[in-house]
Formats: C-alpha cells, structure tokens, sequence
C-alpha cells in the first residue's frame, strides 16, 4: 500500500499506509492526523482540507487547472503557496508511494 | 398552510395537499413548527415545486445532497441580485444592494480575496486574546438568582463589540451596528420600525453616511488590518466608496454576516444545552468537548434558514427539470436534518464524530468567510461560561422572530443561581 507522510504545522510526521484510489484527504481524517478538517466531506465546497504538496512530488500530483473548482476553492483559502493543492483532489496510485505533504497553519 | 396556533403541525404538514405546501411562510420559524413540513418534502418530493407561495413560485431543496449540488455550481445557480440575489424576497430592482455575497464568479471572487485575509489563521489569534477579555467582562457582570435576558446582555453584547472591533468602529456607537444590521434584515412585514423599503433605505443611509466618514479617514492612511482600511486600500475594491449602493450592499454583508448569526448561535446554544440536560452534564463532566460541541450548536441552530440561487439556464436536480429564471431555494434547516448525510440529525449531539459537516455556513465558493471567526467566538464563550457558570436556567421559552431568511431569537429569559 502507498505510503503517504502528513507533517502537521508544528512538524510533527505521520507516515501513514493509503489504499489506492482513496484520496489523500481521506487517509488523513481515517487516521485521525490532525490538521485536516475537510469540513465538506472532499466534495471541492470548502477548502478546509489544505496541503502543500512537497517540490519532488508536484510533477507526480500536478498543480489545479487554472480556472477549475479547485482553484477557485484554493484562491479564498488562507496562506496559500504555489505548491498548495486541496486534499481531496489528489487521489492516491502506486505512483505517489512515498507523497510528502505538509498542512499549513490553519485551516479556514 | 397558514394555520392558527392551536392545529398541531404534525397533522397539518401530512394533512395539505403536497402542492401547497409552502414553507417559505416566515411563521413557521417564529413558531418553531417548520420541521414536520420539511420531514415530509424531504422524504415524498425532496425537490418541491411551490407555485404562488407567499414569497412567489419557488424550488424548495430540501435534502443535504441537492443542496451541496446547488452551491457548487454557481455557474447555472446563481447569486446575482440582478436575477434576484440570495434571498427568497424579491425586492424591486431599484432596492437591491450589491455585495459580493451576490454576485457571481470572477467577480466575486476579486472582491471576497480581499476581506478574506482579517479572518487568516494569524489574523484570529490576534483576535483571541481580545474577544476573551471582552467576553470574561461581560460574563463577570451578569446578575445572580435573578431573570435577565441572555440575548441583550450576552448575545448581542458580545457579537456587538466583535463588530466594532473588525471594523475599528467607535465602540461607544456600537449599538448602532446592531441597529442597523436588524434593520437591514428585517421583513417589512414583520410590524417592526422597517415596514416599507424606503424606510429601511433610509436608516441604511445613516450607516453609510457614518462608514463614508471612516473610509476616507482609513483610506488617507497607511492600510490597517480592519475592514473598512482593507477595502479602502485593496486592489479591487479601492474604489468602493464611489459605487455607495455597493458600499452599502459590502457593509451590510459584512454587518449582518457577523452579527445577527453568531448573536443567534450564543443564544440557540444555550437553549439547547437547556433542553437537553443529559448534553449540558456531558459539558459541564467534559468542558474539553466545546470544540466539538460548538459546529454542533451551530448546525442544530441554523443560523441562516435558506440560501436562494437562480437558475441561468435550463438543469435538472434529482430528477426535477429546473428552468431557466427559475428560483430554487436551498433550506439549510432541512438539509441539517437529513438523516441520509448526518447521524441521528434530529438529536443534539455535543461529541459527534464528524461535526462540522453540517450546511449552515453554506459550501462553494460563497462559503462563510467567517466560519472559523464564528467559532472562536463561540468557543470562547463557552470556555468562559463553564468556568464561571456550571448551571445556567432557561426560565421560559425563547422569543423567535417572524423571518424566513434569519433564525433569530429576539428574547430569552435566563437565571443563573447561586
Ligand atoms: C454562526 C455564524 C455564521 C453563520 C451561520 C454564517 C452563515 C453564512 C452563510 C450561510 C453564508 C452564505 C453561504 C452560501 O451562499 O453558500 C455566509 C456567507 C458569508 N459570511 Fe457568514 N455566517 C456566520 C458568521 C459570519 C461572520 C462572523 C462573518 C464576519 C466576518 C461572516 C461573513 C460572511 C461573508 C462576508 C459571507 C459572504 C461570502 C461569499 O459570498 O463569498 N459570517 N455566511
Ligand atoms: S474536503 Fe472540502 S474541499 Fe477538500
């Protein structure tokens, strides 16, 4: 099973085992890694659910397509970065075994 | 429909012919008696159609699902106040304000990343520290074993001085704020002081007479981190003060946003945890639960009854030909009560395992800005609270007022013994 790290805003790292298919949303709230709050359940509606992605995975996970939900979803978001992406829009394959993502200092 | 007191709801929500059904009338929430009419629509016609309802022909969406379908696709439900904005009243085109509530994508996105960045994470924990000490003085100053009335004294206190404080309004006129929020949300036929658009426009003028004053006083220095210098000095909006109908519309948003809302979830909170003690003694065994506690008291109350879009084009919603102009009606109080995307919906639950998924903030791209800002409010209420208060007694039932868009409550006697 792909192995995806969270690092929490203080530093903390969770390195946890998502199945293929599940986003990376989804591996952060069934393990209960804080920092994540995916308040609209990974429907794209509320932002809460932030990462950024780390520079040796953004070719893999790509960035929004501008003009997409994600991006308009993205832009109100707080502290965002070049790197930022939401979450529940990056769905897990073999390929992203080994994904670093870090959460920003809050989620709103 | 428009039944008098005395015929049970429950009878009445089954017994009306399911084509005059209309839950738009704003006596239902006064009353407290809407739910058996949505527990209907929600399970026989969960996308209803109410044609010449009391606020016009209407799409009633009543379940969780629809509703999230609705918020995020702004591009065929709109929020423009051209076509009629974001509430279910129609007001004549020469009285609609402007905000970028309703308005639609790209320019409402311009506008909103402008005022976004006072409710920033950094932003609220400078915030805290204020709210806490302004929250522990008003707490300290409640009477003991005497009735009193929770909304004047703690509510609308409370969400008063926040105002000012995101404003840097003077904040020995604060209680105009709050005039002038209720005001601008008030039914025209409700028998209050606003009984006709031209008054209200009126008073609303007062505001933004006074908030002209401040803009050009904020705008002649270097930007600070209020509302009023944000938009005087943020790229999008620096020339706001030229458009005063747009000025108003974007005060009152944000007036209005932060006020009657959260002032109705300090007093809904309580009334809940009155009425079920077996959540109150959870609370006073476990204060550690108020950050789950808090979305919960927000989703039981349902601060804004509805959301209304309107459609640009012709679409379909759980089998339903919707059509062009059409207005659909997004009720966050049924879809809060959806049994098919919340857990037990109709129990008030302060230790659910996924509170925040609950619609009273709305989804999409017009998502509350000030969803975090609320909470914290909220939270620290209640941290406050618990230390000071174990008990507090609700001494009668709530006063709601007549509104099918706020779910307000305008009184609540309360005791605190000891
Ligand atoms: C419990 C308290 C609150 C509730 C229940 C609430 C609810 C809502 C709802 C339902 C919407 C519209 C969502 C939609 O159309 O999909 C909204 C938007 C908004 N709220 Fe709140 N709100 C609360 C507190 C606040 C506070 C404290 C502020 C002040 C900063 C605020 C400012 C706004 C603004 C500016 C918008 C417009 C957002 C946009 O259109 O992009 N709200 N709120
Ligand atoms: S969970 Fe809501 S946007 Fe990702």
């Amino acid at each position: 099973m792909p192995t995806v790290t969270y690092i929490e805003y203080n530093g903390t790292e969770h390195r946890i085992e998502v199945p293929v298919g599940k986003t990376v949303m989804q591996g952060a709230i069934d393990n209960n890694v804080p920092g994540i709050d995916a308040d609209c359940g990974g429907e794209c509606a509320c932002a809460t659910c932030h990462v950024y992605v780390d520079a040796a995975w953004l070719d893999k996970t790509g960035l929004p397509a501008p003009g997409s939900q994600e991006a308009s979803m993205l832009s109100f978001a707080a502290v965002t970065q070049p790197d930022s992406r939401l979450s529940c829009q990056i769905t897990v394959t073999p390929d992203l075994d080994g994904l670093v993502v870090r959460m920003p200092e809050g989620q709103h | 429909m428009n039944a008098p007191v005395h015929v049970d709801p429950q009878t009445d929500a089954y017994d009306t012919p399911l084509d005059q059904i209309d839950v738009s009338n704003p006596r239902l929430y006064q009353q407290d008696t809407y739910f058996p009419y949505f527990e209907r629509l929600r399970r026989e016609d969960p996308v209803h159609y109410r044609k010449d309802g009391m606020y016009g022909s209407f799409w009633s969406i009543t379940k969780f699902k629809d509703i999230m379908h609705v918020e995020t696709h702004p591009e065929i439900y709109s929020s423009d106040a051209k076509l009629g904005g974001i509430t279910i009243t129609d007001r004549p085109m020469q009285y609609r304000r402007s905000s970028f509530i309703s308005m639609d994508p790209p320019r409402h996105d311009e506008q909103r990343k402008v005022v976004s960045p006072i409710v920033a994470p950094a932003n609220l924990n400078n915030m805290s520290s204020i709210i806490r000490e302004r929250t522990c003085k008003v707490l300290d100053g409640l009477p003991r074993n005497e009735t009193f009335d929770w909304v004047e004294h703690v509510s609308i206190e409370l969400t008063t001085l926040m105002l000012s404080t995101l404003f840097d309004f003077p904040i020995e006129d604060r209680r105009k704020l709050t005039f002038w929020s209720d005001c601008a949300t008030a039914d025209v036929n409700a028998g209050g002081i606003v009984n006709s658009e031209d008054k209200r426009l009126e008073i609303l003028r007062e505001a933004l007479a006074a908030f002209t004053g401040l803009w050009h006083e904020r705008a002649a220095r270097p930007g600070g981190y209020d509302l009023i210098s944000m938009l005087a000095h943020g790229e999008a909006t620096r020339n706001l003060v030229n458009d005063p109908m747009e000025y108003l519309g974007n005060l009152t948003l944000l007036i209005v946003g932060g006020n009657d809302t959260t002032r109705n979830s300090m007093s809904g909170g309580l009334a809940a945890l009155c009425q079920h003690p077996a959540e109150y003694q959870k609370l006073r065994d476990n204060p550690a639960l108020i950050p789950s506690m808090v979305p919960e008291i927000i989703r039981w109350v349902s601060p804004i009854i509805h959301m209304r879009r309107t459609a640009k084009a012709d679409a379909e919603i759980a089998g339903k030909r919707i059509r062009e102009g059409d207005k659909v009606v997004m009720w966050y109080v049924s879809g809060n009560r959806d049994e098919d995307s919340i857990d037990r919906p109709n129990e008030f639950i302060i230790d659910r395992a996924r509170p925040r998924h609950h619609l009273s903030f709305g989804f999409g791209v017009h998502r509350c800005v000030g969803n975090r800002l609320a909470e914290l409010q909220l939270t620290i209420l209640w941290e406050e609270v618990m230390k000071r208060f174990p008990r507090i007694e609700l001494m009668d039932e709530p006063k709601r007022i007549y509104s099918n868009f706020i779910h307000g409550i305008s009184e609540m006697k309360v005791r605190i013994p000891g």
